[in-house]
C-alpha cells in the first residue's frame, strides 16, 4: 500500500521534473553560460561579462530596453482600463445568455493565430485599407491616411492581443463579488465612485494583479505585433533578441538580452505585487 | 404621530407579472414590523423598493411623511441588513462599521468614537481590528446591524438575516434582535418566510401572498383570528377540511365535511348551502380517555390512535375517526397520556369557537 | 552543457533517421522544391523528401543550433558558407565526383566552388541565381528612381520601402560610389564605408514608409500603390509585372547585386547519397525549368534556358540589357567580423528618429 502510493507520487512528479528541468532550467542555464562568453576568434571563446557591458553601455540597446518596459507597462494599464468596465458588464450587468455570448465574443479573436489577427489589423489600418477609405468616404479626410507604423497603432495591437487575458481573471473575481455587497455600499451612503474604489476594486485586486502580470509579460515578450504594426520605428526588445540570434548570429549578445528581459520582467512583477501588498501565493491561489 | 414608514398603493410589475399588487401599510415609529410570506410572494420586492434599489410602477413610499421616490438609495434615511449580511470582506470590522460615517465626511476621531460605541452596544467591544471572516455567524449578524445603526436611519430594513444561521443560533438571535431593536429604539422592517421569527419579534406582522397583503395585525390576531384561509393555513398548524354549511345561526354554523364528518364551527357572512373551508388547530383539540371528560365541547369524536409523532413539547398524535378522517391532535404534556399506544381508542373534542370557517369556492 | 544536449539530440535524431534512411530532409527557400518536382523525384527514386522553407539567416541559425544536424541538404547563398563554416563547422565537404558536372554552367560552378572552399575542401555547388535591385512603378517613379540612393528623393517621400538587412547597406554603398566588396578584407575601410551608408540611411528614414520584412508584404505594398519604389528581388518585380504592366524590376545604375543560392551538406546530414541524387536530379534541364517556373529565377543548370517560359525570358531581357548584366555585382564570401559591423549599423538606423 505504502510503496504503491510512493510509486504514484513519483509517477506524478516525473512529468513536472522533466518539464521544469528539460524545458526551463537546463535551457536557461545554457543561455546564461552563452551570455557569459566572448568571441575571440573562429571557434575560440572566453568567459567574460563583455556582452552585458555592451548591452548596458550601448545607448541604443538601453533605449530599446526601457522603451519596451515603459510601453509594456502602458499597454498593461490601458488594457486594464478598457477591460475593467467590459468585465464588470459581463460579470455583473449581463445575465444568462447575453453573458455567455459576450464572453465568447472576447474569445473569438483567439480562434485564429496571432499572425492572422495582426494581418487583420494591417488590412484595416493601412493607407489603402478599410478605415482610411471609410474616413474619406464620410468626408473626414481628403486623402488616404496611413494609420500603421506608429506607436499608437502598436499600442492598439498590444491591447487587443492582451484583452482576453485581462478579462478572464477580472470576470472571475468580479463574479465572486456578491451583488448585495455592492448594494450595501450604496445603501450605506456610498457614491458610485466610492463603491468602486472601496469595495469593487479591493475585491477585484487578485484578478487585477494576476491579469496585469500576464498582460505585462505577454506585451513584453510580444514579437509579431510590435514588428508588424510598429513598422520602421517599432524598437521592441524581443526584436533585438531575434535579430541577435537569427540575423546577426550573435548568440552571446542575444542571450545576454534574454537575461536582461528575464530580470526586468521579474523585477516589475515583483514590484507590482509589492505595490499592491499581495503575495504571489494570494494572487495565484 | 407621523408614521416612520408609509407605503401607499404600491405596485411593481415586471413585464406581465405583478410582483407587488396595490399594497398599503404604515409603520409607526419605534415598532418592529414584519412582512411574512412564502418565497416569491413579493416581500423582497417591497423591501428593495423601500431601500431604493427598485422603482415602484406606481404608488408612493413616504419616510417620516416625505416621499422618497426621487431619492437615490445612498441618500435615503433607510438602511438594510442583507440576507447574507454583505459585510465588506476587504475591510476590518471597524472599517465596516465606519464606512457609512466616512461617506458622510465625519472626522476620523469621531468615527472611531462612534464605532467603539456601536461595538459596545452590540456587546462586542475591542473586535474592531479583526477581519470579517474571523467572526462567528452571530457576531457577523450584530456587526451588520451595527454598521447600519451608526448611521441612525429612520427605518432599518432586514432581509431574512437569520436565514443562514443554524437553528440554535437562530433561536438565540431572535431574542437578541428584539433586544437590539429596543436598545436602538429604531423602526425595524423585517422580512421573513419563517413565521416563528415574525411571531416572536414583531409588534405588527403583515402576511403576504401573491403580491398582496392578506392580513396585518399582531401575532395573536393572526394566530387566533385569521381573516383569510391563507392566513389560517400559513400561521401555525391546522387540520383543514372542505365542506358544506347545513345550518346558520348568527356566527354559529352547522356543517358537514366532504368526507361526511358533522361539525359545529364559527364563521361570519356564510349562508346555508355554501361551500366552506374549516380550520382546527391541533392544540385546540382536547384528548380524553372517556367521553364524559369532553361533555362541554360542541364537537366530540371517538377514534383510534394511528401514529404517535413525538417531538418534545410539540408532540402530536394522529387519530382516525369512525368516518375514516385523520386528525392531528396535540399531545398534552401533563403525563396523563404518556402510556398512549398506537391502536388505543381515544375520545377527542373541540369547541365551535376553535373551528374557524371561511367561504370557499 | 550544450555539447551534451546536442549529442543526446543527435543520437536520437540518428536513431530515427537510420530507420528511414531514404528520407531527404531539405532546408531550402520557397519555390526551390516545388511539389511537382518533389513528386517526380519520389516517383523515380522511391525516396521521400521533407521540405522546410526558410531564409539565409534562419538556415544558418537552425544548423548552428543543432551543430549541423536535423537536415540532409541545405541551400544558403554562396557568400554565407565560408564564414559560418569557419566559425561553427556546420557543413561537410561535398564530393564533387558524385555530381554530374556536365549539368552545371561551368563558369558558375567554378565560381561557386572557388567561393566556398575552406582549407582545400569544397562546401557548395550553385543552384539558383538572381539579383536584387529596384522594383518600381515605372509610370510613377521611373523618372526619379534610377539608383538606390534615389529612393531618398523628395519626389517619392513616404512611397518607398526597403529591407533593413545587409543587401541594402551594400546596395547603397555602391550607389554612393563606394566599393564595399573591395573593402571586405579591410575592416577599418569597411567600417568607414558603412559609416557613410548609415548616415545616408538615417537621413533617408523619413522617406521610407516601412521597412519590409517578407516578400508577400512588399508585394502587397507595391500592388496597392502604397509604395511606388522599393529595393527588392528581380523575381518579385517580374511577378508583379503580370498583374500591372507598369510594375517591374529595374537594374539600378550602380549595378544589381547578384546572388547564388547553393547546395551544401549539413555537417550531421544522414542521407548524403540521397542528397547527391537530388542535386543531380534537379539540375537536369527539364527539372531546372520547372523550378525556374516556380521560383521565377534562373538556375545554374546548363541548357535549362531552352525549357524556360518565353514570357519570363522576355522580362529578364527587358530588365537586363547586356551592359546591366556585365554590371551585376556578385556577392563575394563574407569574412567574419563584417556582420558585426553591419549589425550595429542596422541597429542604429532602426533606432534613429
Amino acid at each position: 500500500m505504502r510503496s504503491q502510493s510512493r510509486i504514484t507520487f513519483y509517477l506524478l512528479l516525473t512529468p513536472l521534473v522533466l518539464w521544469l528541468g528539460l524545458l526551463i532550467i537546463i535551457p536557461h542555464i545554457d543561455m546564461l553560460l552563452i551570455s557569459l562568453r566572448e568571441r575571440i576568434s573562429f571557434g575560440v571563446y572566453e568567459t567574460s561579462l563583455a556582452q552585458y557591458e555592451k548591452a548596458l553601455t550601448e545607448p541604443l540597446y538601453l533605449r530599446t530596453f526601457w522603451r519596451t518596459a515603459v510601453m509594456s507597462v502602458l499597454a498593461t494599464a490601458l488594457t486594464l482600463m478598457i477591460a475593467f468596465p467590459v468585465s464588470y458588464y459581463i460579470a455583473k450587468m449581463a445575465k444568462g445568455r447575453l453573458q455567455q455570448v459576450l464572453f465568447l465574443l472576447c474569445l473569438i479573436p483567439f480562434y485564429v493565430s496571432e499572425l492572422v489577427r495582426t494581418f487583420g489589423w494591417m488590412i484595416l489600418l493601412r493607407e489603402t485599407g478599410l478605415v482610411s477609405n471609410l474616413l474619406q468616404w464620410v468626408g473626414l479626410a481628403d486623402r488616404p491616411i496611413e494609420l500603421l507604423y506608429t506607436d499608437a497603432t502598436m499600442m492598439v495591437g498590444l491591447v487587443y492581443t492582451s484583452m482576453l487575458f485581462m478579462v478572464v481573471p477580472l470576470v472571475t473575481t468580479l463574479e465572486s463579488l456578491d451583488d448585495s455587497v455592492i448594494e450595501a455600499g450604496y445603501d450605506l451612503g456610498g457614491s458610485g465612485l466610492s463603491v468602486l474604489r472601496e469595495i469593487i476594486i479591493p475585491h477585484a485586486m487578485p484578478g487585477i494583479v494576476s491579469g496585469c502580470i500576464v498582460v505585462f509579460m505577454l506585451s513584453l515578450g510580444n514579437y509579431l505585433t510590435p514588428t508588424m504594426l510598429g513598422g520602421k520605428d517599432s524598437l521592441w526588445f524581443t526584436e533585438m533578441i531575434y535579430n541577435q540570434f537569427i540575423v546577426r548570429s550573435n548568440w552571446e549578445l542575444g542571450a545576454a538580452f534574454g537575461f536582461m528581459l528575464l530580470v526586468l520582467s521579474s523585477v516589475i512583477v515583483w514590484g507590482m505585487l509589492w505595490l499592491t501588498g499581495r503575495t504571489l501565493k494570494e494572487t495565484m491561489g | 404621530m407621523t408614521p416612520d414608514l408609509e407605503c401607499v398603493d404600491l405596485v411593481k410589475r415586471f413585464g406581465d407579472t405583478t410582483a407587488v399588487n396595490n399594497v398599503s401599510f404604515t409603520v409607526p415609529p419605534g415598532s418592529f414590523f414584519s412582512i411574512l410570506g412564502p418565497s416569491g410572494c413579493g416581500k423582497t420586492t417591497i423591501m428593495r423598493m423601500i431601500a431604493g434599489f427598485l422603482d415602484p410602477t406606481s404608488g408612493d413610499i413616504r419616510i417620516k411623511g416625505g416621499s422618497v421616490l426621487d431619492t437615490p438609495p445612498n441618500k435615503r434615511p433607510v438602511n438594510m441588513v442583507f440576507q447574507h449580511l454583505a459585510l465588506f470582506p476587504m475591510m476590518t470590522i471597524a472599517e465596516n462599521i465606519g464606512y457609512g460615517l466616512r461617506r458622510r465626511g465625519m472626522p476620523k476621531a469621531e468615527i472611531a468614537r462612534k464605532v467603539d460605541e456601536a461595538l459596545d452596544r452590540i456587546g462586542l467591544p475591542g473586535i474592531g481590528a479583526r477581519k470579517t471572516d474571523e467572526l462567528s455567524g452571530g457576531q457577523k449578524q450584530r456587526v451588520a446591524i451595527a454598521r447600519c445603526m451608526v448611521l441612525e436611519p429612520d427605518v432599518l430594513l432586514l432581509d431574512e438575516p437569520l436565514g443562514a444561521l443554524d437553528l440554535k443560533l437562530r433561536e438565540h438571535m431572535k431574542v437578541e434582535l428584539k433586544a437590539l431593536q429596543a436598545a436602538f429604539d429604531t423602526t425595524f422592517v423585517y422580512i421573513t418566510h419563517d413565521q416563528s421569527e415574525a411571531l416572536v419579534m414583531s409588534d405588527q406582522i403583515a402576511v403576504m401572498s401573491n403580491g398582496q397583503f392578506e392580513q396585518v395585525g399582531r401575532g395573536q390576531d393572526l394566530y387566533y383570528r385569521p381573516e383569510t384561509p391563507f392566513v389560517a393555513g400559513f400561521i401555525g398548524e391546522s387540520n383543514r377540511w372542505k365542506g358544506r354549511i347545513e345550518r346558520v345561526e348568527g356566527d354559529a354554523l352547522q356543517l358537514r365535511t366532504d368526507s361526511g364528518l358533522a361539525m359545529r364551527a364559527t364563521g361570519a357572512g356564510l349562508v346555508q348551502g355554501a361551500r366552506a373551508e374549516i380550520f382546527v388547530r391541533p392544540e385546540s383539540i382536547r384528548l380524553a380517555a372517556s367521553a364524559d371528560a369532553l361533555s362541554g365541547f360542541d364537537n366530540q369524536l371517538t377514534g383510534t390512535v394511528t401514529s404517535l409523532l413525538f417531538n418534545g413539547a410539540a408532540s402530536r398524535v394522529l387519530v382516525q375517526d369512525d368516518v375514516g378522517e385523520t386528525l392531528e391532535v396535540t399531545l398534552p404534556q401533563s403525563g396523563e397520556f404518556s402510556s398512549l399506544q398506537r391502536g388505543d381508542a381515544v375520545h377527542i373534542g373541540w369547541g365551535a369557537g376553535q373551528a374557524t370557517c371561511f367561504g370557499a369556492a | 552543457m550544450t555539447r551534451t544536449i546536442l549529442l543526446a539530440g543527435t543520437m536520437l535524431a540518428g536513431l530515427a533517421s537510420v530507420a528511414q534512411a531514404d528520407t531527404l530532409r531539405l532546408l531550402t527557400w520557397g519555390g526551390y522544391a516545388p511539389e511537382d518536382v518533389v513528386a517526380k523525384f519520389e516517383e523515380e527514386t522511391g525516396h521521400t523528401v521533407e521540405v522546410t522553407k526558410s531564409n539565409n539567416e534562419e538556415m544558418i541559425a537552425k544548423l548552428r543550433a543543432t551543430g549541423g544536424g536535423g537536415f540532409d541538404l541545405a541551400q544558403p547563398s554562396q557568400d554565407r558558407i565560408m564564414g559560418p563554416q569557419m566559425e561553427f563547422g556546420i557543413y561537410k565537404p561535398i564530393d564533387v565526383s558524385k555530381l554530374n558536372k556536365e549539368l552545371f554552367i561551368p563558369s558558375m560552378l567554378d565560381a561557386t566552388m572557388g567561393n566556398t572552399t575552406v582549407n582545400g575542401d569544397v562546401y557548395g555547388v550553385p543552384h539558383v541565381w538572381g539579383t536584387s535591385g529596384l522594383v518600381m512603378n515605372t509610370a510613377e517613379a521611373g523618372d526619379t528612381v534610377k539608383d538606390y540612393t534615389d529612393l531618398c528623393a523628395p519626389e517619392v517621400a513616404g512611397k518607398v520601402s526597403y529591407r533593413l538587412k545587409r543587401p541594402t547597406l551594400i546596395g547603397f554603398a555602391f550607389a554612393m560610389g563606394e566599393d564595399p566588396f573591395a573593402a571586405y578584407g579591410d575592416e577599418a575601410k569597411y567600417a568607414e564605408i558603412m559609416g557613410k551608408v548609415e548616415e545616408k540611411l538615417i537621413e533617408c528614414k523619413e522617406n521610407v514608409k516601412t521597412y519590409w520584412g517578407g516578400g508577400d508584404e512588399l508585394m502587397n505594398l507595391l500592388r496597392s500603390g502604397e509604395v511606388t519604389a522599393s529595393m527588392a528581388w528581380d523575381t518579385g518585380g517580374w511577378k508583379l509585372n503580370d498583374d500591372n504592366a507598369d510594375l517591374t524590376f529595374v537594374a539600378p545604375a550602380s549595378g544589381a547585386l547578384g546572388w547564388i543560392d547553393t547546395f551544401v551538406l549539413p555537417a550531421k546530414g544522414q542521407a548524403d547519397d540521397v542528397a547527391y541524387e537530388w542535386i543531380n536530379f534537379v539540375m537536369q534541364p527539364e527539372v531546372a525549368a520547372m523550378i525556374t517556373a516556380a521560383a521565377g529565377n534562373f538556375t545554374a543548370s546548363a541548357g535549362a534556358d531552352e525549357f524556360a517560359e518565353d514570357s519570363l525570358k522576355a522580362k529578364y531581357q527587358a530588365s537586363f540589357p547586356q551592359e546591366a548584366i556585365d554590371n551585376i555585382k556578385w556577392y563575394p564570401p563574407v569574412p567574419a567580423g563584417l556582420e558585426t559591423i553591419e549589425g550595429e549599423v542596422l541597429d542604429r538606423i532602426q533606432a534613429a528618429n
